[in-house]
């Protein structure tokens, strides 16, 4: 079992419910998207199954422990197995890629290995592939701050996909990228899934990528699970009553995939 | 919902704290003046502005004797040395300091929106209160402290710039960290880095630029403050202006003035051009 949440709940400082009820369980090796309109609480999940957040109610699970329950030092090994995918990746605008991409594994490394990889790269071949697999290769050596919004995303997936952790998580992972470029980029995260048999939650804005990337969908609304349904079985109407009153149409799988959201990444 | 708007023009809700905080500004600053006897006619009344004046006219020719100027040289590299080993051993109180004091590493922060627990950061306030302390006195005290100490010397400047100094650094450094995106740190925490990795890949290439331009302009405050402990006994160029004002040697105060001027202008270029490497 890679997660199992029980009446998980989450409410913000403000007071603001952001999720009500949870109940979700993936298996080891499944692949399964999030959708929902924008603010019904996909990435809010996606931090508390990568313990960014902490569950105001509810049981947790993630890789056969509660990380809760677990001591500081035994959660640090839990979470350098858990590989969140940001939507604008946390780099700092002066790293190089080479630097931020071998940073995945300083969970991993002891402290010596992380600090002696700054002064000079320990895998340069390493963060090579991860990145040659996005087709991001030339990037190598150039600075976070020269690349554009896709290409940044692209650099984030190289650092999870060289972490090789056992749970990855992805908050629309290539929301600044153009369609197929997207679906290219997903088709990379489903075959790494798939080839090391690790579970893979993404959640994202277009609902034909999801559909078409992924076997299991769970529609969110207002912070709570609206459906949690084989990608074949998710009817027009479900989608419809999903995204109700929300400006977007529900897209027909003919038409064409929505604008990519274009995210403004400050700083970086 | 934007909509053709009808009324009086809307009115900035913050106009009215703004000029509270200015009239409270005002009300404040005006006893320090009176408190501070400042009086600025003082220094036109006659006599006193004839003394000075004769005081200047001295500095004129500034001294350019060989003898001087090797005595000069050999001062300002003591200056120069007490100035950078009191930053090297200050450095070393700050940073592991600044370290223990910043929020930014917090791991409980992680899971709580940047917020540490109350015990985590009750746990930074020793630190804080330690930095508070070594920069609370200020290094002319310590100086005279250690001149006591250790004789007369650099030695005692080395050791009192390294302890004001290194209280500085130690807290401007912990608010630096603070300062710069958090995010960076934060992601590279919640994925199980060990939290001097997470600083080193997260907080430091975003601080890396001002901690530097801070720590050189320190520096450049530490040659001045060396010159002020050289009044009281603890070497390099200040002792040197100390004895010719004694003597009334106002050339040489003059040509240790300009000498004073070059440094500074020294510490500013190299500010600049290790920034400029930097970002």
């Amino acid at each position: 079992m890679s997660i199992r949440l029980t009446g998980v709940g989450m409410t913000h400082a403000n007071g603001r419910h952001a999720l009500q009820d949870v109940e979700l369980t993936v298996s080891r090796g499944e692949r399964l998207a999030i959708i929902g309109p924008s603010g019904a609480g996909k990435t809010t999940l996606l931090r508390l199954l990568a313990t960014s957040l902490q569950p105001s109610e509810g049981r947790l699970e993630l890789l056969g422990t509660e990380p809760w329950q677990l001591s500081s030092g035994a959660r640090k090994r839990l979470r350098a197995r858990l590989g969140l995918i940001h939507q604008s990746p946390p780099l700092p605008p002066r790293q190089r890629v080479v630097t931020a991409v071998l940073a995945g594994r300083l969970g991993q490394w002891p402290l010596w290995k992380g600090l002696l990889n700054l002064l000079y790269p320990l895998d340069p071949a390493g963060a090579r592939d991860a990145l040659a697999r996005l087709d991001i290769a030339d990037k190598l050596f150039e600075r976070c701050d020269q690349l554009s919004g896709g290409q940044l995303q692209r650099v984030g997936i190289a650092r999870v996909l060289y972490q090789r952790p056992e749970l990855i998580l992805a908050d629309e992972p290539v929301s600044a990228m153009d369609p197929v470029l997207a679906s290219h980029t997903l088709g990379v995260l489903t075959a790494e899934a798939e080839a090391r048999g690790v579970t893979l939650l993404a959640s994202l804005h277009a609902v034909d990528l999801a559909l078409n990337h992924f076997p299991r969908i769970v529609g969110v609304r207002d912070g709570r699970i609206a459906f949690d349904l084989p990608s074949h079985a998710v009817s027009a109407e479900a989608l419809e009553a999903l995204y109700a009153n929300e400006q977007l149409a529900a897209p027909s799988p003919a038409s064409p995939p929505p604008a990519p959201h274009v995210v403004a990444i400050p700083r970086c | 919902m934007l909509s053709p708007s009808a009324g009086p023009a809307p009115r900035d809700p913050a106009a009215l704290p703004r000029l509270a905080l200015t009239i409270l500004a005002l009300a404040l600053l005006w006893p320090g003046l009176s408190l501070s006897e400042l009086n600025l006619a003082v220094l036109l009344d006659g006599d006193n502005a004839a003394t000075m004046g004769s005081f200047v006219a001295g500095f004129w020719p500034p001294a350019h004797a060989g003898e001087f100027l090797a005595l000069l040289g050999r001062a300002t590299l003591e200056t120069l040395a007490i100035a950078t080993a009191g930053m090297a051993l200050a450095w070393l109180i700050a940073a592991p300091c600044a370290l223990l004091a910043t929020r930014v590493l917090s791991i409980s922060a992680v899971a709580r929106g940047g917020r540490p627990l109350w015990w985590a950061n009750a746990l930074r306030w020793p630190v804080r209160l330690l930095l508070i302390v070594l920069r609370s006195i200020p290094e002319i005290v310590w100086a005279l402290l250690f001149v006591r100490a250790v004789g007369l010397g650099p030695t005692a400047g080395v050791l009192a710039i390294a302890i004001t100094y290194g209280g500085m650094l130690g807290k401007v450094y912990a608010e630096i960290c603070e300062s710069v995106d958090p995010r960076p740190a934060r992601a590279l925490l919640a994925a199980g880095s060990p939290r001097l990795a997470a600083f080193a890949y997260g907080v430091l290439p975003n601080a890396a630029g001002e901690m530097l331009s801070y720590t050189v302009y320190r520096w450049e405050c530490a040659i001045r403050a060396s010159v002020v402990m050289g009044f009281v006994g603890a070497g390099g160029l200040g002792q040197q202006i100390d004895l010719s004002m004694r003597m009334f040697a106002g050339g040489e105060v003059a040509s240790m003035l300009l000498t004073f001027f070059a440094l500074v202008l020294l510490a500013d270029q190299l500010s600049r051009l290790l920034r400029n490497r930097l970002t």
